[in-house]
């Protein structure tokens, strides 16, 4: 093979990257460049997104394999052992320079490093460290890392990647353990755990250290997630959501993605036909929201799926959960909890707080929650105030679709 | 009085700002007009280089409080919020932020009441100004241009052109110097500029687009990485356009693409699941319904060649299944499974364990025969992972309706069929492995791998073959029991 260009190869790997949902650049400890002799870079606790692409994701660190060669066969990932795609590998000191040039130039915030696996687990963890090390080491690079780690690695090496990243990462890929013995024969669920595990242990050693010594060393700053794909296998929203809770619960993650299965090139027969509707990864993620700012359990996000165990599609998971429990409303926005308030479709966190402190001035009237809130019409059914009662449409049997939105056929050419 | 009568009496006061974001200035005449208890409507705020033609008689300097006078009140909540909206480009902002200090002398809570007009409307503005700040570190894009410094060195300087919405500059001049401490860069924009040489700011007069460098190498690279990452099949148009507005575009080296993006994407989607996705129609009910459908199979390379599809034989219910690899030279030719060499040593080694080859379906993992044509002959060869995977759909087909206790899979293609995955014969052999729908799998060597083999090596692997072949007897007694 004709040696590849830069980029040939940054095409490649970065095409190969893009079904990886994550780019959060955010949470980490706040560090810049000034008054140091050589050092690059900052971060400010809140990531910037520089770019967004036209599926609407953003693009905040440069997101793209090492290589994507891979001894694995997982049938989902396009870089599988038996897929067709072109093949490509950067050397680590390709992609500090890479990341170097985009950084200088302020096109991103920093580098989001995965790689299929070559050689063996340990092999294609040193070389994702020795990226970072070189970035931080050798260029005093203080931007954002994101470490993609392979839970086959030895921990110590994961451990050493912690050193360097802000975040790393573990995927566990499918939400239930049927679906990884069936789509990524090569993963086993308990080496996964077992790895996140690991790193969550050393977090808390990390935080424990940093008590007692100032200048203990960091251990990513900005925590672990993990991804799970969503559509290729048979769990159902309610799974899914019990998994992520106990991920959650056991290992302390910052974040849990969801990535819906997307059609990939030259796919393994054992895939779906179709993708499953984006929207049901929207919905998922609004359930997370729901759990991690709203104060929701997961039983009841799970409350609020249909028979089949999904979540409704036209409508967000906090309406589903209201319409099934109506007793709970109307809630009256001069009297109620915050945490009743929080639970009024079409009220947002901030919005909730709004009310709060204008309540302490005000009797609240419609008007008034209509300026604080983004649309009244959504939340009209859910709330009384002094000059409101909806006693009548909270009985209505057609609630449900008077505030579903209407379908519409969706653009093909909108821009 | 109307505001022409109080300019008449010499109480009207016009204050012209001497730069558009300078709060400290604001402070200092906002802190006396309040103390000489002037009202709101009585004064005039100017931005620079503003039209103060209208209020020309208007008093122009500022009133001297008295000693003694009352202190001025503001939370901190309100200075906070001023010291940003200030920065907004809309005319009223010195008026609206003076409304507020001036109320708040008499109502000290009022930040908190958030249905206010004015509470609202200052928090607008600081979260325009916000926004508007977000995206200056978000899209200025710095082109590098090499340049000669003080002592005749090459020097890299990083220079950008931003067209901001508000007066934030200066305010966002520490964002970059933290960032870029050791670059030497400069941020044109129409309002003014910045300069850092990695030790001081220097601030210079407004630009124009083309005092700042038309283009940079690296961003063929930038270009190619956008496009790259975007992934067709998830188009989400409005969702880019709420966050990156087309307003920004213009100064986005990559933003150039968006159009083209967009105009291939339903294209590249439609190649990528055409190329990908493999057309199976619902599961067939039948073993004859399967048997028709595999000779229409062209899913894989296998099925273009001179070849018919063969068929499993035996009971629709046997409660073995044993699986093969491929149909060989005379199985193609005969239409039935395991017919050719390997297929007598199978039936010789079956008798022996007392497995009644009748009573077990027999199929293959591959429906066709895979060869390479050499003279006359046909050369087998062994199907490859991907031909294996796609076959996988006829097998899980013919296992759905025998439903069989138990299955044999013998060769690595057959376990492969069967767990979707590689595994090593020689450690998978001898022991079940449990499936999802309950039966179990046992992995055996394939029987031609034996008439590979001579001499002591063949009896050794013959041996192991007739121990694997007596322990599922024994389990399908057990099953069967």
């Amino acid at each position: 093979m004709a040696s590849q260009t830069i980029l040939q190869k940054l095409e490649i790997l970065a095409d190969a990257a893009k079904y990886d949902a994550s780019c959060a650049s955010s949470g980490t400890a706040k560090k810049n460049s000034l008054g140091s002799a050589k050092g690059i870079g900052s971060t400010e606790g809140m990531g910037i997104c520089h770019a967004y692409a036209p599926d609407g994701r953003c693009i905040s660190l440069l997101k793209i394999l090492l290589t994507n060669h891979c001894v694995f066969d997982c049938h989902y990932c396009v870089n599988r052992k038996s897929s067709n795609v072109a093949r490509a590998r950067f050397t680590p000191q390709e992609v500090v320079d890479l990341t170097l040039a985009f950084y200088r130039r302020n096109y991103i915030e920093g580098l989001f490093l995965s790689s299929g696996i070559v050689k063996n687990s340990n092999h294609t963890m040193e070389q994702i460290v020795e990226v970072a090390r070189i970035l931080r080491e050798e260029h005093d690079f203080r931007g954002y890392i994101h470490l993609k780690t392979i839970p086959e690695a030895d921990a110590e090496i994961v451990h050493q990647a912690g050193l360097y990243a802000d975040r790393v990462s573990i995927n566990v890929e499918l939400p239930t353990d049927a679906g990884l013995t069936r789509l990524a024969p090569d993963k086993d669920a308990r080496q996964i755990e077992g790895a996140m595990g690991n790193v969550r242990s050393d977090l808390a050693e990390a935080k424990d250290a940093k008590k007692r010594f100032r200048h203990a060393p960091r251990f990513a700053p900005a925590g672990q997630s993990t991804q799970m794909i969503v559509g290729a296998d048979a769990a159902t929203d309610a799974d899914i959501v019990g998994k992520a809770s106990r991920l959650y619960d056991n290992f302390r993650l910052r974040r849990v993605y969801y990535s819906a299965f997307s059609p990939i090139p030259d796919a393994s027969a054992v895939l779906p036909l179709k993708r499953p509707p984006l929207i049901r990864e929207h919905r998922l993620y609004q359930s997370d929201w729901l759990m991690r700012f709203y104060g929701y359990k997961p039983t009841e996000v799970m409350q609020a799926t249909e028979a089949d165990g999904n979540l409704p599609l036209d409508i967000d998971p906090k309406l589903a959960w209201a319409l099934k429990f109506r007793d709970s409303f109307p809630v009256d926005v001069n009297r109620a909890t915050k945490e009743q308030l929080l639970r009024v479709p079409g009220l947002g966190v901030k919005a909730v707080h709004k009310i709060l402190a204008s309540r302490r001035h005000r009797t609240l009237r419609l008007d008034d929650v209509a300026r604080l809130t983004l649309s009244i019409t959504k939340v009209r059914p859910f709330i009384c105030t002094v000059d409101w009662r909806p006693v009548m449409l909270t009985d209505r049997a057609d609630l449900r679709s008077l505030l579903a939105p209407r379908t519409e056929q969706l653009e093909l050419f909108a821009a | 009085m109307t505001a022409f009568q109080h300019v008449e009496a010499g109480t009207y006061y016009v204050t012209e700002m001497p730069e558009p974001d300078d709060f400290e200035f604001w402070r200092e005449r906002a802190r006396a007009l309040v103390q000489c208890e002037v009202p709101p409507d009585r004064i005039a705020w100017i931005e620079p280089g503003g039209s103060g033609d209208l209020f020309a008689h208007g008093e122009r300097r500022s009133p001297m409080p008295e000693e003694g006078a009352r202190p001025v009140r503001a939370n901190r909540r309100f200075v906070s919020l001023a010291k940003n909206a200030i920065l907004h480009s809309d005319p009223d902002r010195f008026a609206l932020l003076y409304r507020l200090l001036w109320r708040l002398q008499s109502s000290p809570r009022i930040m908190e009441d958030k249905a206010d007009p004015d509470v609202r409307r200052i928090e607008e503005l600081d979260k325009n100004v916000r926004r508007d700040s977000h995206k200056m570190h978000a899209f200025v894009r710095f082109r590098l241009i090499e340049e000669e410094s003080e002592d005749g060195e090459p020097r890299e300087h990083y220079v950008a052109w931003f067209e901001p919405e508000h007066h934030i500059l200066r305010a966002n001049a520490g964002f970059f110097m933290r960032r870029f401490a050791n670059m030497h860069w400069s941020i044109l924009t129409p309002q003014g500029s910045l300069h850092w040489d990695t030790e001081t700011m220097r601030e210079g007069p407004p630009a124009e687009r083309s005092d700042a460098p038309g283009g940079d190498p690296m961003e063929d690279l930038w270009r190619s990485y956008y496009a790259s990452i975007f992934n067709p099949a998830r188009l989400k148009i409005g969702a880019m356009l709420k966050e990156m507005p087309r307003k920004y575009w213009k100064n986005m080296p990559e933003a150039a693409l968006i159009p083209e993006l967009v105009a291939g994407a339903q294209k590249r989607e439609s190649t990528m699941v055409e190329a990908g996705t493999l057309e199976f129609e619902e599961r067939p009910e039948t073993l004859a319904a399967i048997d028709r459908a595999i000779h229409a199979c062209r899913k894989c390379p296998i099925g273009e060649l001179d070849n018919e599809a063969v068929m499993g034989e035996g009971p629709r219910d046997a409660a073995l299944m044993i699986v093969g690899e491929q149909p060989g030279d005379q199985e193609d030719q005969a239409g039935k499974p395991f017919v050719g060499p390997a297929g007598q040593l199978l039936n010789q080694h079956l008798e022996r364990a007392g497995i009644d080859r009748g009573a077990a379906y027999v199929t293959n993992t591959v429906k066709h025969f895979k060869y390479v044509q050499r003279g006359k002959r046909r050369l087998h060869q062994s199907p490859g992972a991907k031909e294996i995977d796609t076959c996988r759909w006829w097998i899980e087909s013919e296992r759905a309706i025998v439903q069989p206790k138990l299955v044999l899979a013998m060769g690595a293609s057959a376990a492969r069929g069967m767990l979707g995955k590689t595994v090593s014969i020689s450690k998978a052999r001898g022991a079940p492995i449990p499936l999802e729908d309950g039966s179990e799998l046992w992995i055996t060597a394939h029987p031609s791998y034996l008439l590979r083999l001579d001499g002591a090596a063949r009896e050794e692997q013959a041996r192991l073959f007739d121990a694997d072949l007596a322990a599922v007897r024994e389990r399908l007694e057990e099953l069967q029991a």
